[in-house]
């Protein structure tokens, strides 16, 4: 889990900027894009004319004057808070893109300048802005790295916090599948040379930056749907309100401008209307927070339907390595000795299975312990068995079953049937046999085990819950794939892989219709990111992976899948829910307003007036302010998101029809019933 | 007091009804499906002939588009013949009562209201047409009509197979399928249970009776028997005579009262059933059974509770109500089975009546308007659950929404284009409803000088002045974008202006809600097939159902509340 950088809500300085914002935002052409509003904005000019009409002519038919100014005001804040609630969320995510953008000033560099035949003559200083695409530059301990670049000569250690917020340093060299470095972070050792992979302005942050910024956001197909959908309802409202007229004329009943504005704003959903483009900012930015730059608003929206999810064991579902458990020493052999030995051919063994042994054999055992003066024999691809040949001459070797085997037979030796046993019960058990000889002839196995991440199976059960399949990746075989799997909880596995495998699932997957997402950092997982619906490459990764993928992960932790796919559920919730809410909160103001505009002429319809609201006026007056006052105190939903819970698609229904349907029904009328009392008051 | 019997016997049709459309979808389901059934001996040469001479290749799969042209280009020519033989009825043979020719704008009205499954009648039966063309017209558009629906409620099925496709089988060969595996077997039946209760089936012109006092009069009959099945059967409800089944020729007795109302209900019903069976989703046809049923028992119980109350403003009279509310309705059935009548055949499309929905009380005429304002719970054969499958859609993406998920409806996602066609559809019944009604009120409140060609000054077209006037004009134009063509009868319609503008409203409320499903349904047809997950919402539940209802009840609500607050609800707080 990421670092989150914690915000409130409202900060002083971001309110300031909304608020001027609001203002700024009724210019028609910007809340054109916006339809349900731009209608209200209309609403609200003509009550304006009818205002300054009513305030000159003191012509009674439309109202008195202070009514009608009222009414104005009330819409207009109506328009106010919408343009509130989208300049909050911007600003909340300008001030995080902001916060990014400052890593990103104007830095010197060391730009390498080559000669023709490529050979390095000497680096001169220039700024960060002015480094292109293909230009190499040089970092050493202390350098600010000027902007995303791969390193192609050399090692690091580089300090990310500054775009991550985890302080603790991380390794970056050239080659493999660590050699990406991002501007802003800073170098704390060595020195490195790094090409230049992007255009100015054209970095991850950058196009993060513009994403948050309205005037680029694209809309999400799911946003496109419900624009569609209010435009509808916004649409219905126009006819039932424009043919409303001539029915209270037949029914001899006039309905004043002011009266008839007020119906139509307070039906059309200017609740889920005025919040929409904030819920889908805020969406952006609670994947920001998450410490993911996501390239578009459709890659989180999409994280929202995965069906199946791609996972690599290594780092993902086990920490890092394998590790050494247990000792089996074979029959005749003393456990002692079998353990002086394991450790005297690991001391001098850098990889991590070589440490986990000398761990396991415990500090007082390899403190007694030296191999001065012998020969270490490393690992090959020819022998695959590694090991020691000590000083006094005894050869120790430890490697996989059938190649210590081969080497005791081509001795001689037998091989102790005890041992294979044992050798045969740990892959089964989903561990890795590591089996030790002295001299040719088998002493005993090592017991390595993959260590399964803490939490990791509850994380899977929750995906489960979710409807997300996960496949667990591994260069294992498939005995083990298949333990680990069951042991961490994952549906399926893929073992023995190679990278055309993850490829292959994927576009299988894909062909029966479901999304996949994947997480990976290597070049070689570049076409499976590409593939996959959602590809979300490790921040470290190669450039390659990070241009193939959709998203990039800051913290480069790979089970951060399961924060992007709650966003994106979380992103469509919010919507379904506001537009519920704000639909079911018609029916109350029906009542509130349509006995309102009748009872003048038709006292029987006060039949209707259920809330039993004091006057035609404070009646419409209440379900007006209502309709404004909604949209302010659902921002803080808007910009939290609806929480979500795997409870299953039909319970999460259930649940959110109850409050959000339930409650929008009842809800506006018991605040209109207040408000109407709070004005009889007044008035 | 009502009487239990009553009661019973409306339990008793309904719970008919189910069971026999449980078996009836299943055939259907089999039909549609292309497996072999009976009737395949008799049919089969015949529909080959006919498929012959027309030269139309019946195996040639179609596309979404290809089938609603189809449907467009049969439906054209039927108006064309029938507006033809409207006019010259007068001159053409079996016309034995020697009943004139129509005029243009009511033949305009007659052909369009018969072809688009409404049967609005303008004109009176017994006066208003020639023999010929109520077998050759009416009862041949009755069969069509309904076919119509039918096929392409099929097309709409194949389209929500778990495949990925933009062959939707053969329109026409589910529209001659409809017809003679369905509609014809089952009208035979029912006409032949008719014609044993005595309704008449004669080409002999009005006979004369002497009545008990000794005046003569002129009693109209005709070939009844082999228009009121398919009247029913096919929720056409256009009826021989003027009164509809409130006459005696068409509704002899409380056992054809009965089979009337099961063969209204029956297809429609049974289309839901064989949505489940041709689906292989049993489940999903009794959600969406309990919720077009619910809706349905919300309309009819209370309307059923008032007939038989009786109206309180005679009560306060001191006139014994005990009989329920009797004014236009026959003794024969009684009030209970009138209510329950009275939303059977506006929920349905039918639009048949045995009792004058003008003198129901004024909520349950609110109630009859809102079942056709809804025009899904049953609705007509094909159209009803078509007009369903709208509001399926709309709850599947706003629910979609709700869980955090892509919406989608049977392991297809719906976007952008298919939310666009289906608000599109459902804005069209609030455009036509209270567009032309409140053309025609401004007219009536300003009583405007229509000319004499436009029936004189707009406020004698009301029977009745103030909110029931204005329930009269609604009414109109619901029953014509419902297709349901029943009437408030206080309405002076026959005249140009209502004739037109009403056909105007039926042309559009027939073939938009049904080419926009039916395109949704293609459109869906032709996406990747997305298997279950856990994360997918189910449409089969109990959950999605309620869903559905609150959906349809919320937008239904909305719509015409003000409208409904000028009408019924003025009417009814006024009394």
């Amino acid at each position: 889990m990421g670092t989150e950088r914690k915000a409130a809500l409202f900060e002083k300085e971001l309110v300031g900027e909304a608020i001027i914002q609001s203002f700024v935002k009724l210019n028609p052409k910007i809340l054109f894009r916006n339809p349900v509003m731009f209608t209200v904005e209309i609403g609200t000019a003509i009550m304006l004319a009818v205002t300054i009409y009513s305030a000159i002519n003191h012509d009674k038919s439309q109202g008195s004057f202070g009514y009608n100014l009222a009414v104005f005001l009330v819409l207009l804040f109506t328009v106010l808070f919408a343009n509130f609630a989208e300049a909050i969320a911007e600003a909340r995510g300008k001030a995080q893109a902001d916060s990014l953008r400052k890593t990103r000033q104007d830095t010197k560099a060391k730009l390498v300048v080559e000669d023709r035949r490529g050979f390095e003559v000497k680096t001169t200083s220039t700024v960060s802005s002015q480094l292109k695409k293909g230009d190499i530059f040089l970092c050493v301990a202390g350098d600010i790295i000027p902007t995303d670049g791969e390193i192609i000569e050399g090692l690091a250690t580089i300090d990310e916090s500054a775009i991550t917020g985890e302080s603790a340093p991380v390794i970056r060299e050239s080659g493999g599948d660590k050699s990406s470095v991002t501007g802003g972070t800073k170098v704390l050792s060595d020195r490195v040379k790094v090409l230049v992979t992007t255009q100015p302005g054209e970095s991850f942050l950058d196009k993060m930056i513009a994403l948050v910024e309205s005037a680029t956001r694209q809309k999400t197909p799911n946003e496109i749907a419900l624009t569609i959908l209010l435009a509808g309802f916004t649409l219905v409202f126009v006819i039932v309100c424009v043919t409303l007229q001539p029915f209270a004329v037949y029914a001899k009943t006039p309905i004043t401008i002011a009266a008839f504005i007020s119906l139509f704003v307070c039906l059309i959903p200017t609740t889920i209307g005025g919040l929409l483009s904030a819920i889908g900012i805020a969406g952006m930015n609670r994947a920001l927070r998450a410490n993911v730059i996501t390239k578009s608003g459709k890659a989180v929206e999409t994280a929202g339907d995965l069906d199946t999810l791609l996972l690599d064991k290594t780092g993902t579902i086990t920490i890092g390595n394998r590790k050494a458990t247990n000792f089996y020493e074979a029959p005749g052999v003393d456990k002692n000795t079998f353990i002086e030995l394991c450790t005297l051919s690991s001391l001098a063994d850098e990889t991590p299975e070589g440490k986990s042994i000398v761990e396991l054999a415990g500090y007082e055992k390899v403190k007694s312990l030296s191999i001065e003066g012998s020969v270490l024999i490393k690992f090959t691809a020819e022998t695959r068995t590694s090991g020691v040949d000590l000083k006094d001459g005894r050869r120790i070797r430890k490697g996989a079953l059938d190649a210590i085997a081969r080497i005791s037979e081509n001795a001689g030796n037998p091989f102790p049937q005890e041992t294979a046993a044992k050798v045969k019960e740990i892959s089964s058990n989903g561990g890795t046999p590591l089996v030790v000889s002295l001299n040719e002839k088998v002493l005993g196995v090592i017991e390595l085990q993959d260590i399964i991440k803490t939490g990791i199976k509850e994380r899977f059960e929750r995906l489960r819950k979710m409807g997300v399949k996960t496949v667990m990746v591994t260069g294992d075989n498939p005995l083990t794939a298949k333990y680990i799997a069951e042991a961490a909880g994952v549906d399926d596995f893929i073992a023995e892989a190679k990278p055309e495998d993850k490829m292959n699932y994927i576009r299988k997957e894909q062909a029966s219709g479901k999304l996949v997402a994947m997480m990976g950092d290597g070049t070689n997982d570049a076409p499976a990111l590409a593939q996959a619906d959602v590809g979300v490459a490790m921040n470290s990764g190669t450039q390659a992976a990070k241009e193939a993928g959709n998203m990039v992960d800051l913290d480069n932790d790979p089970t951060k899948l399961i924060e992007i796919v709650e966003i994106g559920k979380q992103l469509l919730m919010t919507r379904g829910t506001l537009t519920t809410f704000s639909i079911a909160n018609d029916v109350a103001k029906y009542f509130a307003i349509v006995p309102a505009l009748f009872i003048t002429s038709i006292p029987a319809l006060q039949g209707l007036n259920i809330m039993k609201l004091h006057s035609p006026e404070s009646a419409i007056m209440s379900a007006i302010i209502f309709n404004a006052l909604i949209i302010p105190t659902l921002i803080p939903l808007a910009l939290r998101g609806v929480a979500y819970k795997p409870i299953g698609a039909s319970a999460l229904l259930r649940r959110n029809l109850f409050i959000y349907g339930l409650g929008g029904v009842v809800v506006p009328f018991i605040g209109i019933k207040l408000l109407d009392l709070f004005i009889s008051l007044l008035v | 007091m009502f009487t239990y019997t009553e009661i019973l016997g409306i339990l008793l049709m309904f719970f008919g009804t189910v069971a026999l459309a449980i078996p009836l979808g299943k055939y259907i389901a089999k039909v549609y499906g292309g497996e072999k059934t009976l009737l395949d001996a008799v049919f089969n040469p015949l529909e080959k002939l006919f498929f012959k001479l027309s030269g139309i290749d019946a195996s040639k799969e179609m596309n979404w588009k290809q089938s609603m042209v189809a449907l467009l280009v049969i439906n054209a020519v039927w108006f064309i013949y029938a507006f033809v033989i409207l006019i010259y009825q007068g001159s053409l043979p079996l016309n034995p009562d020697h009943n004139p020719s129509m005029t243009a704008d009511l033949a305009f009205n007659t052909a369009i209201s018969f072809v688009v499954n409404c049967n609005l009648q303008d004109y009176s039966g017994e006066t208003g047409a020639s023999y010929f063309t109520q077998i050759f017209v009416f009862t041949f558009l009755q069969f069509v009509s309904a076919a119509t629906g039918m096929a392409a409620l099929a097309v709409l099925f194949n389209a929500l197979k778990e495949r990925t496709t933009d062959k939707l089988g053969n329109f026409y060969n589910y529209f001659m399928k409809s017809l003679t595996r369905v509609l014809l077997p089952l009208s035979i039946v029912v006409a032949v249970i008719f014609l044993f209760n005595g309704m008449p089936m004669t080409f002999k012109a009005k006979d004369t009776v002497v009545a008990m006092q000794g005046d003569t009069s002129q009693v109209s009959r005709g070939p009844v028997a082999a228009m009121i099945p398919i009247k029913h059967l096919g929720t056409n409800g256009g009826g021989f005579f003027g009164a509809n089944s409130a006459h005696p020729f068409e509704n002899p007795n409380y056992l054809t009262n009965v089979v009337e109302m099961i063969a209204q209900l029956l297809i429609s019903m049974a289309m839901i059933f064989a949505l489940g069976y041709y689906l292989k989703r049993k489940k999903l046809a009794w959600v969406i059974f309990g919720v077009m049923t619910v809706g349905f028992l919300m309309l009819a119980i209370p309307n059923i509770m008032m007939e038989v109350k009786g109206n309180p403003a005679i009560a306060k009279m001191g006139i014994n109500m005990s009989a329920g509310a009797t004014e236009g309705k026959e003794i024969r059935f009684g009030a209970a089975a009138s209510g329950y009548w009275s939303i059977l055949t506006t929920v349905i499309s039918t639009g048949s009546v045995n009792a004058m929905h003008d003198s129901t009380m004024p909520l349950s005429g609110m109630n009859e308007m809102l079942a056709m304002m809804v025009n899904a719970f049953y609705g007509g054969v094909g159209a009803g659950m078509l007009n369903f499958f709208i509001f399926i859609i709309i709850a599947v993406f706003i629910s979609g929404l709700m869980v955090g998920r892509t919406p989608e409806f049977l392991g297809k996602k719906i976007e952008a284009r298919e939310m666009k066609i289906a608000v599109l559809v459902s804005l069209l019944s609030p455009l036509l409803i209270l567009g032309f009604t409140a053309l025609a009120s401004y007219f009536a409140a300003h009583d405007t000088n229509m000319g004499w060609w436009f029936g004189g000054k707009a406020s004698t077209w009301l029977n009745n002045p103030g909110y029931h006037g204005f329930s009269e004009m609604l009414y109109q134009f619901t029953s014509s974008n419902a297709n349901n063509g029943s009437g408030f009868e206080g309405l002076n319609d026959n005249n140009p202006f209502w004739n037109i503008t009403a056909g105007v409203v039926m042309i559009l409320g027939r073939f938009i809600p049904i080419i926009g499903p039916v395109a949704i349904a293609g459109l869906l047809a032709g996406k990747k097939y997305i298997p279950e997950s856990a994360g997918t919402l189910k449409t089969d539940t109990l959950t999605f159902g309620l869903m559905t209802l609150a959906v349809i009840l919320i937008i239904t609500a909305l719509l015409y509340f003000p409208a409904l607050a000028l009408g019924p609800l003025a009417e009814y707080f006024s009394m």
